[in-house]
């Protein structure tokens, strides 16, 4: 165990350089921060400055480095558009996009659990069907364009539900169920593979041999097995969770980072949109990393073949 | 032996009898990709609608028409036939709109697909054939691509080249790059193994000679079925970049932009945010279900 999680951090240490190095690359190597910050009709002097001030006279690895020790200690430079330090940005805005990502992640369970198992059980019959057809449609579906039309549905026809914003449960309905249909699908067919085959396992057909019930059988042989393949994909599927609770947020104006994002982005603020790629990415390999050690802790077949 | 063979396939095929077996037997494998094919169909008719889109549209996609803004669609009250789906906040034909619209983003997902195509076949191929330092530095590079949600990386990227047709391509090309790495490298790694390369390189075959001419040929329909799914996936990222307006920019039609125009109408005029989000769903959905025919089709115990 031991050698497995010194493995996964010494990989979890190369793949949060290679982001801040990306994260640098993305203003420092492609833009040109100064053209950035000054009005067009600055002169060549001018230029030169700034130029001098921001440190683009150095070599690229003295930028990268400097760049990175003042980020391992929360520092990201100020934002150009409000003079506030991204970090504390990027920081006040993460707890509404946690939420939303857990949110949504209820809302998939809630859908791919019960249809996954029902499909399984049902095999090749018409629920079955109606389960898969449901996949495929919502893997082609565009979820910007379902929560508008959720929006126009709800909130401009109906009038039950709020069009935007956050604060109450209400405001948590159409997102959550939006990302959630982001991630039902492939969640669903993992589900229903899961069960169909552990259902076929010697020790379920033992468990019926010895007369347990069926309901039993299911939920408490088959299910709890199943259950180990949809963790791990599930948190190896995180970014993708994350990237789409991205859309969501910006579809119902949800007060996220990623919004924030969006908005520096608009206003060119680079800081804050360095800060919070960063940020989100730490997150996301984060969970990926607790993810791979729960489930080498859970199977052990994993961390030997690690 | 051959030839007598031949002949006797010859004769089989002769008999009336066998003839119409032979009918039956390929109606019914049609049949079994019934969906695929009714996919293809409808793909058809987008992309060609696309094409010929100049021939195709009632209206040109950027005359303006004031007086007729913000019709509804035909069935609805105050619809006229001259606009068939209505029009949008400046009077511009949603039909012909959307029709013009399936240019952009056709072609972005295609020309992004083989982009990332064409590159990361060549990573996977090289991270699984040289294993040790070469696959280290592959996948280290394609697992901390991976870890970014692929709409966080465009975003970036785009923020800082700016939107272009060009730049999209690029953008969305390499971000989704590390799928076909990790997928090739998987295969390489299996059939490098296998006997006829351990006998190419007995014989003295080049390395580029083992891979591209031993190895390639047999991935050729995994990463035709994958190209064919990530055109789905690509379509749908660039019109939300487009909706975002860090995409395709106005005037010019993309599903996207128009999603993302119509959203501010969408109290009043549902339907200019509707029909482009119907456009990108209908096209997704028949190329996702074009792509697993062809999987089935091609081997149908392939692992995707």
């Amino acid at each position: 165990m031991k050698r497995y999680a010194a493995h996964q951090i010494v990989q979890l240490v190369v793949v949060i350089v290679g982001i801040s190095m990306l994260a640098f690359a993305i203003l420092h190597v492609i833009g040109d921060p100064v053209l950035l910050l000054l009005p067009q009709n600055a002169g060549k002097e001018e230029y030169e400055r700034y130029h001098k001030l921001l440190g683009l006279d150095q070599p690229v690895y003295v930028q990268y480095w400097k760049f990175a020790s003042r980020a391992v200690l929360g520092d990201f430079g100020k934002s150009w558009y409000t003079d506030t330090p991204a970090f504390n940005l990027v920081l006040q805005r993460m707890p509404p996009t946690l939420y939303l990502t857990a949110a949504g992640l209820v809302a998939a369970l809630l859908i791919a659990l019960p249809l996954g198992i029902l499909a399984a059980l049902k095999r090749h019959s018409f629920v079955d069907n109606c389960c898969t057809a449901i996949a495929v449609a919502g893997q082609a579906m565009p979820i910007f364009w379902l929560g508008i039309m959720l929006i126009i549905i709800f909130a401009v026809r109906l009038k039950t539900l709020p069009a935007s914003g956050y604060g109450t449960w209400q405001h948590f309905l159409m997102p959550a169920f939006t990302l959630g249909a982001f991630l039902a699908p492939i969640t669903m067919r993992l589900v229903r593979s899961g069960v169909i085959e552990i259902m076929n396992t010697e020790y379920i057909r033992t468990a019926r041999a010895k007369g347990v019930g069926e309901r039993t059988v299911v939920v408490k042989h088959a299910f709890r097995n199943a259950c180990i393949p949809v963790i791990t994909v599930l948190g190896l599927q995180f970014g993708q969770l994350l990237g789409g609770a991205i859309v969501t947020e910006t579809v119902f104006a949800w007060p996220g980072v990623a919004t924030l994002t969006v908005d520096s982005i608009r206003n060119q603020d680079f800081p804050v949109v360095q800060c919070a790629v960063i940020l989100l990415a730490l997150i996301i390999v984060s969970v990926n990393f607790l993810v791979d050690l729960i489930v080498g802790l859970i199977d052990p077949r994993i961390r030997i073949g690690a | 032996m051959a030839s007598v063979a031949a002949k006797v396939a010859l004769e089989a095929r002769e008999t009336p009898a066998s003839r119409s077996r032979i009918r039956r037997i390929t109606l019914r494998r049609l049949w079994r990709f019934k969906w695929g094919v009714a996919a293809a169909a409808v793909l058809l008719v987008i992309v060609g609608s696309a094409v010929f889109a100049p021939w195709l549209a009632p209206d040109n996609p950027l005359t303006v028409d004031i007086q007729h803004r913000l019709s509804p669609p035909v069935w609805m009250a105050g619809g006229t036939t001259a606009h068939l789906l209505g029009t949008d906040q400046v009077g511009r034909d949603l039909f012909s709109r959307t029709i013009y619209g399936g240019r952009v983003s056709l072609v972005i997902g295609v020309a992004a697909v083989l982009v990332s195509s064409s590159i990361g076949v060549l990573l996977g191929l090289a991270a699984g054939y040289f294993h040790a330092r070469v696959d280290w530095t592959i996948m280290t590079l394609v697992n901390v691509m991976l870890t970014f949600p692929f709409v966080l990386l465009a975003l970036a990227v785009i923020a800082v080249l700016g939107p272009s047709l060009l730049n999209m391509i690029i953008v969305l090309g390499i971000a989704d790059l590390p799928l076909y790495a990790r997928v090739v490298r998987a295969e390489t790694l299996a059939i490098r193994e296998r006997e006829f390369i351990m006998a190419g390189r007995a014989l003295g075959m080049s390395h580029p000679r083992i891979i591209f001419r031993q190895i390639l040929p047999n991935l050729v329909s995994l990463i035709v079925v994958i190209a064919t799914l990530q055109v789905a996936r690509v379509i749908i990222l660039e019109s939300f970049l487009s909706f975002l307006g860090l995409g395709v920019q106005p005037p010019t039609p993309a599903w996207g932009n128009m999603l993302g125009e119509g959203r501010v109408y969408m109290l009043n005029s549902w339907w200019i945010a509707a029909f482009p989000g119907l456009a990108i769903f209908v096209t997704t959905l028949a190329i996702n279900l074009v792509g697993n025919a062809l999987r089935d089709w091609l081997d149908p115990h392939m692992k995707l």
